[in-house]
């Protein structure tokens, strides 16, 4: 059985009547990653908001969303509210714009462990604390007193990684969280990925338009174009022998580019090692 | 953070001796005579050289111009304003009560205009393009349209008038409060609950609202967080509408009668009653200059990134 089940996901502007994503339907294994890959604007994030129904208000949805055997798309706002974060969890983009400007970061760490788990001040410090460690962020209690724009990029998104440690979800949902990134922060940030994956066995929609990261992390993998899914599959199979021509395209591109960044660089690239 | 109060402090001094400096020259440059005036003023029937050499002299106007400056300065700063020209009381004597008056009427309607605007935009904001947004924002064009001696007079018509339930015009009771303020409020909260407005949209969009949302934060939380984000354009907005109302009570006080600061600059300048002209000037510029002061300094307080940064 699977854990998530999305079918016939359609997303569509509700002013303009504009179709973003015609009708997608994928699942989820427990404890796989599943990673959607394919180029900007090609309706990657819009489907990982959709299934936590977190698109703007403008922007509509319609079809089934399975959580645990639950129709996530007929619970009320109040009761998906109580779910995000707790089963569903999403990490974003930039960390930089991610947490609030005006207030230390453990303050919306706190908040959010208070308002799913109701600990307590020493018992959430102590947990973030420990998940902050094993995410190699050193000195967790100034981090937390510090400000978003007193940190860099990767260290928001490896606290990110952390709050997703102590909060458990059921699935992380990772919208490029890398890509915002510097080479040597992506690469730490990758690995907390990988050892996310490996450590907690947790479940995850990975989306990236970095192939390198998609091949080390993820069973399966959607591509996606023109908010359609033209190719789905076995990631090791898929990029061997990709049927459809865009996923080709992307492979070879890729390769292609790992292939002069080498030449360049006169070494290996850190996502082949 | 007390480092950062002090050294904006120590800005507006250079600024306010600026602005001392502006308002003499401007007064200096005025082409009528003061001691004419004030000869003119006295009733004195036969005006003759000798007197005016004497009431220059009387009045320092014989001394050096940097002189008569910094003499005018020093006794500023002991709110020594000098003279009227016309009453031949001391300035502060007419000014001090007059500045309460405005004053009392200034604090009243910047706090209702805040509220208004805050509370309005924070609906607006929540309802975006829906009827009840629609409707708000309707209703603030066709009010803030309205010039405020009209929207002034409509008031006093309808309420006072046809209803009488406020006094027309004086400042006696707690309900001759209500008609200025209202006419202030509505005519600057029409304009500024679009800048909370649109702040709180633009802040809508950021994404540590769409994560706050991802962690399953409720969502009076978020709007929390929205309105700390959104009111630093706002805080210096309202921080530089009191002095704004403050200086544009002139025509509310000489609609309704209300013995403050417009209602004596008005007779002042139709007067040519240059001192209380000059203090009038200067009190307001100093009022400008102390309330953007604060307003620099309540933003640090919000925002964190401000008070790293060397002002």
């Amino acid at each position: 059985m699977s854990l998530l089940q999305v079918s016939d996901l359609r997303i569509w502007d509700g002013i303009t009547g504009n179709v973003f994503v015609p009708n997608s339907s994928f699942e989820l294994k427990p404890g796989s990653c599943l990673a959607i890959v394919g180029e900007s604007g090609s309706g990657k994030s819009l489907t990982c908001r959709a299934i936590m129904k977190l698109n703007k208000r403008t922007i509509r949805q319609s079809g089934d969303i399975l959580l645990k055997g639950i129709r996530l798309d007929q619970l009320s706002e109040k009761e998906i509210g109580r779910r995000r974060g707790k089963q569903l969890y999403l990490i974003l983009q930039n960390g930089m714009r991610a947490f609030d400007p005006t207030s230390a970061i453990g303050i919306h760490l706190r908040e959010t462990l208070v308002h799913h788990y109701g600990w307590s001040r020493s018992e959430i410090v102590d947990k973030m604390k420990q998940a902050m460690l094993m995410v190699r962020l050193k000195d967790p209690v100034e981090i937390m007193n510090k400000y978003p724009h007193q940190l860099s990029g990767g260290m928001l998104q490896r606290i990110m990684i952390a709050l997703a440690i102590v909060l458990e979800p059921d699935i992380i949902i990772a919208d490029e969280p890398t890509s915002a990134l510097d080479t040597v922060s992506k690469y730490e940030v990758m690995e907390q990925f990988v050892r996310l994956r490996e450590n907690m066995g947790c479940s995850m929609i990975f989306v990236s338009h970095d192939l390198g990261i998609v091949r080390k992390l993820a069973d399966e993998v959607l591509v996606m174009r023109n908010g359609s899914i033209v190719e789905r599959g076995d990631a090791s199979v898929l990029f061997s022998e990709a049927e459809h021509e865009y996923t080709r395209f992307l492979v070879s591109s890729h390769t292609a580019l790992n292939e002069h960044f080498k030449r360049v660089t006169g070494g290996p690239v850190y996502v082949n090692r | 953070m007390s480092g950062y109060i002090f050294r904006r402090s120590l800005l507006a001094i250079p600024l306010l001796l600026v602005i001392s400096f502006l308002t003499f020259v401007l007064n200096a440059l005025s082409p009528m005579d003061p001691a004419e005036l004030v000869l003119h003023a006295q009733g004195v029937p036969r005006i003759t050289d000798e007197l005016i050499t004497a009431t220059r002299t009387a009045l320092g106007m014989d001394q050096p111009f940097l002189i008569r400056y910094l003499d005018w300065l020093f006794s500023c700063l002991q709110l020594d304003f000098g003279n009227s020209y016309v009453t031949g009381k001391p300035v502060w004597s007419m000014l001090g009560p007059a500045f309460l008056n405005t004053l009392e009427l200034t604090i009243l309607s910047v706090v209702a205009v805040i509220a208004a605007s805050i509370g309005l935009g924070i609906v607006c904001a929540l309802t975006e393009g829906r009827w009840l947004d629609k409707s708000i924002r309707g209703a603030a064009f066709v009010l803030t349209s309205m010039p405020s001696y009209l929207l002034a007079a409509l008031l006093v018509w309808y309420f006072s008038v046809k209803l009488d339930w406020l006094p027309t015009t004086g400042k006696e009771t707690v309900q001759s409060y209500i008609l200025p303020v209202s006419v202030i409020t509505i005519s600057y909260a029409g304009h500024y609950f679009r800048i909370v407005r649109s702040a709180m949209l633009m802040n809508l969009n950021e994404d540590y609202v769409l994560f706050g949302r991802a962690c399953g934060l409720p969502e009076s939380r978020i709007t929390i967080r929205l309105l700390r984000n959104s009111l630093q354009v706002a805080v210096s907005v309202f921080c530089m509408a009191i002095p704004i109302i403050l200086g544009s009570t002139v025509v509310i006080e000489n609609l309704f009668a209300w013995p403050g600061l417009g209602m004596l600059s008005v007779k002042s300048i139709l007067s040519r009653d240059f001192p209380i002209i000059q203090a009038y000037v200067l009190v307001l510029a100093a009022a400008f200059v102390v309330v953007n002061t604060f307003s620099d300094i309540i933003n640090a307080l919000i925002n964190p990134k401000l008070r790293e940064n060397d002002l």
